[in-house]
C-alpha cells in the first residue's frame, strides 16, 4: 500500500535520509522507531508530498507521490509532529473547515465532524475555541481532522510525544480502533513500548537509514528480550529456581549468588509476574521479590549500533 | 467504505477553496478583540496626530487646507500597513503546522494564499471605514464627486492587495511570527515617508527628491489625493495600477511557488 525505496534527503550538509526503504502492507500498522534527528519526520514529509526527495521514490496505492502529488493527497491523512489546529476556531469549526476543503457539502461536513467529535470524546468541547484545549484534546482533534475524508493511508508523526500517560492511552485506544477497522497506518515514535503496543511491524531508523525491521518480539529477541528478575530468601535454591523458570527463558539465565537473585530473559513480561509467583509458590520456594524490566528503544538501539541513543531535548524539531 | 479521490481541481474550486480559507480567518477575527481594537485605534491615532500636530505648521502649495492634502496620504499609508497582517498571518499558520496540513490536502495550493489575502482585504476595508468617519469628523471632505472618491479608494485597495502578496512571500520566507512582524513593517516606513504622503517632496534634500518622486507610493498617493480633491490625476492612476498589477503578478507567482515547494 505504501512503498518507499531508497529515499535520500539532504539539508545543506546534513544528510537527513541516506537511502530509506519502507513498506506498509494494506490494513496494517508500521511503526517507524528512532531517536531524535533519526529522520522520521523527514520521511513522513516526503511520503505526504510536503517535501521532495533528492533521490528514491515513494508510492502510495500505486500513485507516485512526486509525480502526482495531488492524487496522492487525495488518499492520505496526515497528523504532523505538532498539532496543526487553528486555535482561534472551535473544535467543530476546525473539523468542518477541513471537511469543506475536501468538498463535502455543509451538512455532510457537519455530520462527519460530529461523528468524529463523538468518537474522539470531544463532543463536550466541540463549541469551545481550541485555544483552551489541553495537549491531549488538541492531539485527538488533530487526528480527527486527518480522518475526515476517511483516508486510505494515515500518517501519524509521534502521535503521543508530550502527552501525559492518560492522554497517551486515550490516543493509543483510538489508533487501535483505526487499525481494527483496517486503516493502513504509518506512525513514528521514539518509544519501543508504543511501537510494540500499536504496530504490526517496526522499522528502526537511525541517522537516516533503516537499521532493523521486524515485529516487536523479534526486535526484543535480538536484544535478549525483556527481563524477569527474581530475588529469593534462600540462595541455595537458585539452581532449582533456574530450572523451574527455564521454560520461560529466551536466552541464558543469569544467577547472582551474592544478591541471591536471578535474571531471566523472556520474550514479553506482560502479565508474567502472577504466574511466576504462583509457580514458585507451588514448588514451596520462598520469594522475596519479583520485578520486571522491559527492553526499551535504548536497549534495542545499543544492541544494534553499539552506541546509546543521543540524548536530545525531547520535542525539539529539526 | 473509503472515499474516492475527492477535492478535484479547476478554477471554480480554486475560488471556492479560497473563500473557505478566507472564512476561516474572517470567522476568527472578532474573537481576538484586541487585534480589532489596534486595527481601529491605529488609523484614528494617525489621523488625529498628523492633523493636529503637523496641521498648523505645514503649508502645502496648492492646498489651502493641510487636512485635504494630508488625509489621503494617511489613507494610503494605513491601507498599505494593513497588508502586513498577511505576512504575520501566513507565518503564524506556518509556525502552527497549519500550512503543512493544508499542503497535504488535495486542494489548489494557491487557494490558501488567495484566501488569506482576501480576508486581509476585508479586514483592511473595516479599518478604512472607521478611518473615513474620523477623517470627516476632523474636517476632511470629498471635494470631487463621490465616484471619484470611490475610484481613489479602489486604487488604494488594489495597491494594498498587491503588497499583501509581498507580505505573503515574506511570511513564507521567515522562520518565525516575530520575524514576519518586523520584516513586514520595517521597509514600509521609508516607503511611505520618503513620498508625497505627508509633505511636498520638493522640500526634501535634493538627493532624496528623485527617490520620492519615483516611489510608486508617491504615485499612488498623488493619484488618490487628486481624485479625492476633484482634481485631474493625469496618468497617475494608470501608473499606480500598473505597479500594483506588476507587483501582484511577480509576488503571487513567487509565493505560490514557495508554498508548493515547501516553505521550510
Ligand atoms: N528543514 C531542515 N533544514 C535543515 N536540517 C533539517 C531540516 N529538517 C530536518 N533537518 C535535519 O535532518 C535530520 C533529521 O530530522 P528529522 O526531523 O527528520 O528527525 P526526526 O527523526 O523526526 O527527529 P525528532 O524525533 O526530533 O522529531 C536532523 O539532523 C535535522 O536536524
Ligand atoms: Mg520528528
Amino acid at each position: 500500500m505504501v512503498v518507499a525505496e531508497g529515499l535520500v534527503k539532504r539539508f545543506g550538509s546534513t544528510e537527513a535520509l541516506r537511502g530509506v526503504d519502507l513498506e506498509v502492507e494494506r490494513g496494517t500498522v508500521l511503526g517507524v522507531l528512532g531517536p531524535n534527528g533519526a529522520g522520521k519526520t523527514t520521511a513522513v514529509r516526503i511520503l505526504t508530498t510536503l517535501l521532495r526527495p533528492d533521490a528514491g521514490r515513494a508510492v502510495i496505492d500505486g500513485i507516485d507521490v512526486v509525480a502526482e502529488p495531488r492524487r496522492a493527497r487525495g488518499l492520505i491523512g496526515l497528523t504532523g509532529q505538532y498539532a496543526a489546529v487553528d486555535e482561534r476556531l472551535t473544535g467543530l469549526e476546525n473539523l468542518v473547515h477541513v471537511g469543506r476543503l475536501f468538498h463535502f457539502g455543509k451538512a455532510e461536513a457537519r455530520r462527519r465532524s460530529n461523528q468524529l467529535l463523538d468518537r474522539f470524546d470531544l463532543s463536550d468541547a466541540a463549541s469551545r475555541p481550541v485555544l483552551g484545549y489541553s495537549g491531549g484534546m488538541r492531539r485527538r482533534l488533530d487526528i480527527a481532522m486527518s480522518l475526515i475524508a476517511e483516508p486510505k493511508v494515515l500518517f501519524l508523526d509521534e502521535p503521543t510525544t508530550g502527552l501525559d500517560p492518560r492522554s497517551r492511552v486515550a490516543v493509543w485506544d483510538q489508533i487501535d480502533e483505526l487499525a481494527r477497522t483496517g486503516t493502513t497506518t504509518l506512525l513514528t515514535t521514539q518509544y519501543l513500548d508504543e511501537a510494540d503496543r500499536l504496530a504490526d511491524e517496526i522499522a528502526v531508523i537511525d541517522l537516516g537509514v533503516v537499521i532493523a525491521r521486524g515485529t516487536a518480539a523479534e526486535l526484543k529477541r535480538r536484544v535478549g528480550g525483556d527481563q524477569l528478575h527474581v530475588v529469593l530468601a534462600d540462595r541455595d535454591v537458585l539452581p532449582t529456581v533456574a530450572e523451574l523458570l527455564a521454560h520461560r527463558a529466551v536466552g541464558e539465565i543469569q544467577l547472582d549468588r551474592a544478591g541471591s537473585s536471578l535474571t531471566v530473559p523472556v520474550a514479553d513480561v506482560d502479565g508474567i509476574v502472577p504466574g511466576v509467583v504462583r509457580e514458585l509458590d507451588a514448588a514451596g520456594i520462598d520469594v522475596s521479590d519479583v520485578g520486571v524490566r522491559r527492553s526499551t528503544l535504548d536497549d534495542v538501539f545499543f544492541a544494534l549500533t553499539g552506541r546509546p541513543t543521543q540524548v536530545d531535548p525531547v520535542g525539539e524539531d529539526g | 467504505m473509503s472515499t474516492e479521490i475527492r477535492a478535484d481541481g479547476g478554477p471554480v474550486w480554486m475560488l471556492r477553496d479560497s473563500w473557505t480559507e478566507a472564512l476561516r480567518h474572517l470567522r476568527a477575527m472578532p474573537r481576538s478583540p484586541e487585534l480589532v481594537m489596534f486595527a481601529i485605534i491605529q488609523p484614528i491615532m494617525f489621523v488625529l496626530l498628523f492633523v493636529y500636530v503637523f496641521g498648523g505648521s505645514l503649508m502645502i502649495p496648492g492646498y489651502d487646507d493641510y487636512t485635504q492634502f494630508l488625509v489621503p496620504g494617511i489613507f494610503a499609508q494605513t491601507v498599505l500597513f494593513g497588508s502586513a497582517f498577511t505576512g504575520v498571518g501566513v507565518a503564524e499558520d506556518m509556525s502552527k503546522g497549519i500550512i503543512d496540513r493544508l499542503r497535504s490536502l488535495p486542494i489548489s495550493p494557491a487557494s490558501v494564499l488567495v484566501g488569506r489575502t482576501i480576508s486581509d482585504l476585508v479586514r483592511n476595508a473595516l479599518t478604512f471605514a472607521v478611518m473615513i468617519v474620523v477623517a470627516f469628523l476632523v474636517g476632511f471632505r470629498f471635494d470631487g464627486s463621490l465616484f471619484e472618491a470611490f475610484l481613489a479608494t479602489v486604487l488604494l485597495f488594489v495597491f494594498s492587495y498587491a503588497f499583501s502578496w509581498v507580505q505573503a512571500y515574506m511570511g513564507l520566507s521567515v522562520s518565525s511570527v516575530e520575524a514576519a512582524n518586523s520584516a513586514g513593517f520595517i521597509w514600509m516606513f521609508p516607503l511611505t515617508f520618503v513620498s508625497s504622503a505627508f509633505v511636498d517632496p520638493s522640500n526634501m534634500p535634493s538627493w532624496l527628491q528623485p527617490v520620492a518622486d519615483a516611489n510608486p507610493f508617491t504615485i499612488l498617493t498623488n493619484a488618490s489625493r487628486a481624485l479625492y480633491n476633484g482634481r485631474d490625476p493625469g496618468a497617475d492612476p494608470w501608473i499606480a495600477l500598473a505597479w500594483a498589477a506588476g507587483i501582484t503578478a511577480v509576488f503571487a507567482y513567487l509565493s505560490a511557488r514557495k508554498f508548493a515547494r515547501g516553505a521550510r
